[in-house]
Parts: C-alpha cells; structure tokens; sequence
C-alpha cells in the first residue's frame, strides 16, 4: 500500500509514517526525534528506498487500481440542498479551549485559521464568542429603532432595510481578547487558540449613515449606543464620528444572511473596531453626547495597566499579522520547499507590506501579499521557504498604511505589562525544531 | 464614505435627472415609520453615568438580598464570591481608602482577583447590566425595585453601604461618589479613534537586528493534549498534518473484549482510530452516534457486518453522507470496535 517515491534527494512521500510503527511515530511525534530513534528512522528510510529501485517509481495503485469513485454513479442534485464540506474536511471545525470559560453560554469557539485559504472566512467556521447564548430571531418579528439625539426616532422593519440603498464591502472582525491569553507566557498549542477570534467576510447592508441621516441626527452628537435584542441585551458605546464614515447595519455575510451566531438578522458592521461593538441582533441605535460605560466597557474590555489605571473605550484594533501555517501543532512532513502563509490586518487602514523572519526577529524579508488590498480587511501573505532540517523562529511582522509596525511582544509588554487582556497584537513566534515539529514559544 | 451627498449624486447620475432625484430621496423617506412613546419607553432602557433613563424607585439592602438568595446566589455564591459560573463579583478586596480617593489599590497586584467592584467606576453600569441581563436565564423579568434592592445588596457585600441602606434614585448620585474604583479609568490612549497615537510601534530594522532570542516561554509537554488530540485539529492528508498529542495509544487489544468490559466506551481506541472526526458517543455529528448504532443493533449479532462497514465504509444506512473506507486500521482494532458496537441492549 505504501508508495515509495524518491527523487534526487533521496526524499520519501508520501509521509514516512507509511513505513514506521505506530508505537515509533507516536513516540517521535511526541517526543520529537533523538539519536536512537533517528537511527531508528534511518534503518526504515533505507528498506523503504531499498524497495524502490534508483529513479524509478512504484506504480501508485490509487492510479493502476481505478477508483470506486471513478467506477460508480455519483449522488444526485441537492443531495444537500444546502450544501456540505466534504465527509473528509469534517475535522475541520470551531473549537473551544478547555477551561477558559465556566459556561458554554458566555465563551467562545475558535475559528481554525490553519486549514484555512484566503482572506474569507466560510460563515460556518467563522468564531463565535457569546455573553448569553445564541438566539433563532423571526425576521417578520424583529425590528430596529433609532431614537436619541435625532428630529425623528425611527422603526425599521427588517423589509425596509432590505429595500434600502445597500453597500457590499469586505471587513476583518476581530475579538478585542483575540490572543489574550499569551499576554503572560505561551498557553495554548495551536494559532486556531492564540488568533482564531479573527475572521474576514464580506458584509452587506445599508450604511449607518443613510439611516442615521433620515432620523435627522445632532450634528454635535459624538457617541451612539448599540444594543442587541438577546438575553444581554448587548450594548456598546460607538465612536459615532468613525461610525458615520464606513459603519453598516448588515444583514448579509458572504452572500447569504447572516448566520444566527453572527447576529441574525442584523448585525452592526464597525471597521477595524474590536468585535464586541458589532452588537449582533442589533435593535436598537441611540445617538448621545456622552459615553455609556455599559458592562462590557466598564467591567470588561477595559485594559488594565501596569499603574492600576484601566483603559475604557478602547476600541481600534491595531496592526497585526501571524504565520497561519507552519503553526503550532503542526508538523513539516519532510525537509524542502514550503510556503509560509498567513494574514495580515489593521483596524486604521490597509496593509502595506509584510516582512517574515525565520531566526527569531534578527532578519526579515518581504513577503507577498495576495489579492486586493482592502482597508480594514485581512491580507494574505505568502513566503517561499526551504527548509532542511535546521531549527528555526518563524515571525511575520505587518506594517499599514499610516506607517504603524506591528511590535515585538517585549516592547508591548513593557509598556502595557501582561495583564491588559485585550488588544494584545505582538508579533508571534513559532519554533520549528529537527523534527519537523512546530509548537508556539515566546523569545525575549 | 457613505454621505447622503455622495449618495444622491450616485442616484443621479443613475436616475438622469434632478426631479427624479428629488423622487427617490422622498421615496426612501418614506421607509421605516416614527417610533411610538409606548415603544420607546419598553425599549430604551439604558442607563447612562450620569443616570439619564434611571426609572424611579428603590430598594432596601434586606430586600436585595432576600431575591439575591433567591434568584442570584446559584450561579454567584451567596455573597457573590463564587466564581463557579462566573467571575467574581465582591471579594472583600476593597479598603476604605480605596472607597476614599476613588482608586482600587489592589489593582495593582496580581495576586489578587479581580472583581466587579474594584474595577466598575460607575453605577449605573452596575443598575443598567442587572435590569437588561439578569437574571442569566430569565432576562429582563425583574421590576425596578427589585434591580435597586439588588443592587444595594451588592453595594452592601462591598462595604460601600451601611447594613440598613436603602438605594432610590434619589441617592444613586451619593453612591455613585463613594465607588471605590470612580477614579480608577483612563481615556487617555491611542484607541478610541481611528486617528488616535499608538502608545507603542514596532522597529523597522530589516539586517543584524538586535533582539533576545532567547525562547522564554513554551508549552511543556503535558499541556498539549489539554486542547485534545491536535493530530485530528489538522488536515491528515496535507503537507503539514498536526502532532500527535494523545498518550500513546494502548494497541494492544488483540485479546478478546470480555464481555462484561463491553458496556465501557473504548476511548482510547476511538480517540486514534479517527472515528472521532465523524462520530460522537451521544449524539450525531457527520455519522450517526455511536449511542445510536448499538442501540439499532443490539442483540442482532451484527459485529461482523460492522466490522466489514469499518474497513470498507459506505452509505444509506443513515443517510446520504458516505463513510469513508478505514482500510488503515489493524483487524484487531476494528475487531475490537465492531465487538463494542453490536454489544449494545
Ligand atoms: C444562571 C446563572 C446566573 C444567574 C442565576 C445570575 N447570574 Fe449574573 N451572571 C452570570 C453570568 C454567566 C455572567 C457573565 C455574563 C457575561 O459573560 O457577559 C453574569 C454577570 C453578572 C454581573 C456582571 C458582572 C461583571 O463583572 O460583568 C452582575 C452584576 C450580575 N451577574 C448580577 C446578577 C444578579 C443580580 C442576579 C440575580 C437577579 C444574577 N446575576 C443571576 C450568571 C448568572
Ligand atoms: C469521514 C467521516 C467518518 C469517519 C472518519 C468514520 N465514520 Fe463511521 N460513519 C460515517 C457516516 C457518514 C456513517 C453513516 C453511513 C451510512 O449511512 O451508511 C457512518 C456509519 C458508521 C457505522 C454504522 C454502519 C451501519 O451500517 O449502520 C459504524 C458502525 C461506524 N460508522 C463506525 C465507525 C468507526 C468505528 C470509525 C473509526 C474507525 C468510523 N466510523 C469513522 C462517517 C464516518
């Protein structure tokens, strides 16, 4: 069954795992390799080569032995009328951290970032963070108000929102604690739990501005509180100046309405603004002269600082990028070419460039970014590497527009300390050891 | 930029003229309707710092804890103490100089947990969050009264008023002058604005950078399993599959399952079988639950035929989504499997 392929370097595929014992691969994989076990290793690389003879190759039976799939009649049309991963992705899932919630109601489940493309999150995979479980909303029953400082306080129903003027526009949305939880020391094993609170979708629906305009809004008015229709009620005080400029009532994500733990049916859309303030199931916008200090700006999502003093209105999410593979947990199958590849963001604008280091920091080069490059959306990077067994500290760096570079964990932590919880965008280290093995260490 | 300005001369230029302009922008006016006084009074019910929306009424503490006990104690601890649920809310980590200058000095340690009193600087966070939330599973079903009465008593676990108090909202602004973390918040940085000044910016350098590599945290080995098996959290197939991190699998189940060991769910042998991708015990993930296949062939001496579906996958049975083949397991695991299967009752 195993297929024995070599080419000039003598290299094996598929994974060697193919030749060894279980016992073998879960002990090297979980100890990584030492001396007697890489001769070990060696002993089975040689019979496996010895088996294939110089440049030729073993015939491949997923090639000379047609496949079932080939051979039979497939499954008929909408099978799933709404349509499913393959039965094989199906390991590809938010998950939870153990422990870092008491509830299951008020946590969070962390979107995989490593086995993920691009700069769109599918809507299914996209994190979910909630303060009092997730609510089923009728649209027919839902309603949004704006009331405040304005000529006019208004009802909206879902229908007269969808029959505005709408906008389509491609935003990341990041959770203020996304990475919380390595303030202090490397805590959890894979990027899917040290950056997964982080998504990129396209929103659609009708600027904040267009309605805000027919209440007839203060034209002095700075704040504006939003407010979900679950259990919590959730609120929050918005930036009302950088909200008129690109805020968005939305109603659909990647094409289709919003999934019901993103706020269905409606959700407030706030560029580069940490995502607790994109108040899902949103009912209700109140326009103000004053801030509100609701509980998620008076108990949480307030940063304390190595004084005792706590940040309130902290809001922006600042540049950030990380390596999404090779990342920790994950494992090179051989040594030779990989594509380092991973997202950059920033909550004041664009990125404009993405450097990568793979000795820690000492030296970076510029890596490629893919795609448009939108404002407050994700970047994707990619970097060619070869690697041939040595260890290795790989970073990625982001700098935006306005000219911010993301900083190194030290330079944070000494000004803010560790236990600021929120807005934690240090650049990120994975250590690459012989093995091949990745796992998630903090340097300096 | 969205501006109505810049709107209407997108629509213009759409519509080709200024009457149909004029048209449109009434016809949009004419979506969406003005709120009735009833609807904003059962909607707008939040509570600002400087208590604009503070409904009338109050509470005594006695009362307060009375429906405390009732109605809050389960899920934060009689005190409000516990942080089985929740993270705590009192703790006794308030001095009376705290409640004097308006500053939290234990805020600076941290050995000491953090609560909802040493950090809260306003009140009427604390009135607004128990009226719209609490409580947990029944929100919004507590009158006035009885979210001043709760909030007294929680004013009261906090040394901030005396056993006898009553809260009204008269006195909510006399309280709001003895909140022992008033003082405690800062505007000042770099966040609130997209124009705002970072407090701090990465270095530029490209060559010889001088910085500590030196690694000074990782995950020791017996945390990398606490997130399960991060083998299963990668793509088996691609050029980066996830490190096994569950112990060392136990394959040595070449002797016969006795039968009384059949009630027990083979965890282990799950766990590196890969079934667990698709299966849960309880309850149907992309395959049906194991739970539910013993039960559909208890007693039908069915272990051959399970066995046979492991290695050789298939569908139907349980719908349209096809198992795949597990071709890769030993006989004697899926033996093993397909004995604890057809041994359900
Ligand atoms: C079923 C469990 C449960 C019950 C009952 C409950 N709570 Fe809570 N409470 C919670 C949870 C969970 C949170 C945190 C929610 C979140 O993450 O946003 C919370 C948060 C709070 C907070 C805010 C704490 C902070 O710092 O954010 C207050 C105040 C509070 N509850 C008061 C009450 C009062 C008063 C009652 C009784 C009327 C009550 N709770 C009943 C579970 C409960
Ligand atoms: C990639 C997904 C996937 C994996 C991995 C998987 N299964 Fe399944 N399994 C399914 C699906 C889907 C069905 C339902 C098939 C059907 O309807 O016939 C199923 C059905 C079954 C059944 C019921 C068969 C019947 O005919 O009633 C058994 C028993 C079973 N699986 C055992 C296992 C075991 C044991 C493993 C691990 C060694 C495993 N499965 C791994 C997807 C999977």
């Amino acid at each position: 069954m195993p297929v024995g392929v070599n080419d000039q370097e003598g290299r094996l595929r598929p994974a060697p795992e193919s030749f060894l014992s279980e016992e073998l691969i879960s002990e090297i994989s979980h100890r990584g390799v030492d001396k007697s076990r890489r001769d070990l290793l060696r002993g089975s690389f040689a019979a496996a080569l010895a088996g294939a003879s110089g440049l030729t190759f073993a015939d491949d039976p997923n090639i000379v032995n047609v496949p079932e799939w080939s051979r039979s009649l497939g499954k008929p049309v909408a099978t799933n009328p709404y349509g499913q991963p393959s039965p094989f992705e199906a390991n590809i899932i938010r998950r939870q951290s153990p422990g870092l919630t008491q509830t299951d109601q008020a946590s969070v489940a962390f979107t995989p970032l490593q086995n993920l493309f691009g700069c769109i999150t599918p809507s299914g995979l996209h994190f979910e963070r909630h303060h009092q479980g997730w609510v089923d909303i009728d649209p027919q029953r839902h309603r949004l108000m704006i009331n405040g400082l304005v000529k006019k306080p208004l009802v909206f129903t879902v229908a007269d929102l969808l029959r505005m003027p709408s906008v389509s526009r491609m935003h990341f949305l990041e959770c203020g604690a996304n990475t919380a939880l390595e303030w202090g020391n490397s805590a959890v094993p894979t990027v899917q739990y040290t950056h997964g609170m982080l998504s990129g979708s396209e929103w659609t629906g009708v600027p904040l501005s267009l309605l805000l305009e027919r209440a007839g809004y203060d034209r002095d008015a700075r704040y504006l509180l939003a407010e979900g229709a679950d259990g919590s009620g959730m609120t929050r005080t918005i930036n009302l100046t950088g909200a008129l400029e690109d805020a968005i009532v939305a109603y659909g994500q990647n094409g289709e309405m919003l999934r019901p733990e993103q706020g269905y049916p409606l959700r407030l859309v706030v560029p580069g603004v940490q995502g607790v303030s994109w108040v899902k199931w949103l009912r209700r916008l109140e326009v103000g002269n004053k801030p509100y200090a609701t509980k998620d700006e008076a108990s949480h999502y307030v940063d304390l600082m190595p004084s005792g003093q706590l940040r309130q209105y902290t809001a922006i999410q600042e540049a950030k990028s990380v390596i999404t593979a090779p990342s920790a947990g994950q494992k090179l199958l051989n040594q030779g070419y990989y594509c380092i590849t991973g997202l950059a963001w920033s909550g004041r604008g664009s990125v404009r460039k993405v450097d990568i280091s793979v000795d820690g920091g000492r030296n970076w080069q510029e890596a490629r970014l893919e795609g448009a490059l939108s404002s407050k959306m994700l970047t994707r990077f990619n970097f060619d590497w070869v690697w041939r067994g040595e260890p290795a500290l790989l970073q990625s760096r982001v700098h935006d527009d306005t000219g911010y570079i993301q900083p190194q964990r030290a330079a944070l932590v000494a000004e803010r300390g560790t236990r600021s919880i929120y807005h934690n965008n240090a650049i990120q280290t994975w250590r690459v050891s012989p093995s091949g093995e990745v796992d998630n260490v903090q340097v300096g | 930029m969205f501006r109505w300005a810049r709107l209407s001369i997108v629509c213009l230029t759409f519509l080709g003229g200024n009457a149909l302009a004029q048209d449109y922008l009434s016809a949009l006016n004419e979506l969406g309707r003005t709120a009735t006084a009833a609807e904003l009074s059962a909607w707008d019910i939040d509570v600002r710092p400087d208590f604009l929306g503070l409904p009338p009424g109050s509470g005594s503490v006695a009362q307060g804890e009375a429906l405390w006990l009732d109605q809050c104690a389960s899920c934060h601890g009689d005190f409000g103490d516990s942080n089985e649920v929740f993270s705590p809310i009192v703790l006794g980590n308030i001095t009376e100089d705290d409640v004097r200058t308006g500053r939290v000095a234990a805020l600076t340690d941290p050995s000491v947990v953090r609560t909802t009193f040493m950090k809260v600087a306003t009140l009427s966070t604390i009135w607004d969050y128990i009226n719209r939330a609490m409580p947990w599973n029944a929100p919004k079903s507590l009158a006035a009264d009885e979210v001043y009465s709760l909030v007294a008593y929680l004013l009261n676990l906090a040394y901030i008023v005396d056993d006898d108090f009553v809260l009204s909202d008269e006195n909510m602004e006399d309280v709001q002058a003895l909140m022992p973390n008033r003082n405690g918040m800062t505007e000042d940085h770099g966040l609130w604005s997209v124009n705002g000044v970072p407090d701090v910016v990465g270095s530029a350098c490209i060559t010889n950078c001088s910085v500590d590599t030196t690694i000074t945290s990782f995950l020791p080995d017996y945390a990398m399993n606490a997130h399960g098996n991060l083998r299963d959290q990668m793509r088996h197939y691609g050029p980066l599959p996830g490190v096994q991190t569950a112990p060392t699998p136990q394959l040595s189940v070449s002797q016969p399952a006795q039968s009384d060991s059949l009630d027990q769910i083979p965890a282990d042998l799950l766990a590196v079988s890969g079934c667990e991708a698709c299966h849960q015990v309880n309850k149907a993930l992309v395959g049906p639950g194991f739970t539910a296949i013993r039960a559909r062939y208890a007693g039908a001496d069915a272990s051959a035929y399970l066995a046979k579906k492991i290695r050789q996958g298939g569908q139907g049975v349980w719908g349209s989504v096809p198992m795949p083949a597990m071709n890769q397991l030993d006989d004697t695991v899926v033996e093993a499997l397909a004995l604890w299967l057809a041994s359900g009752k």
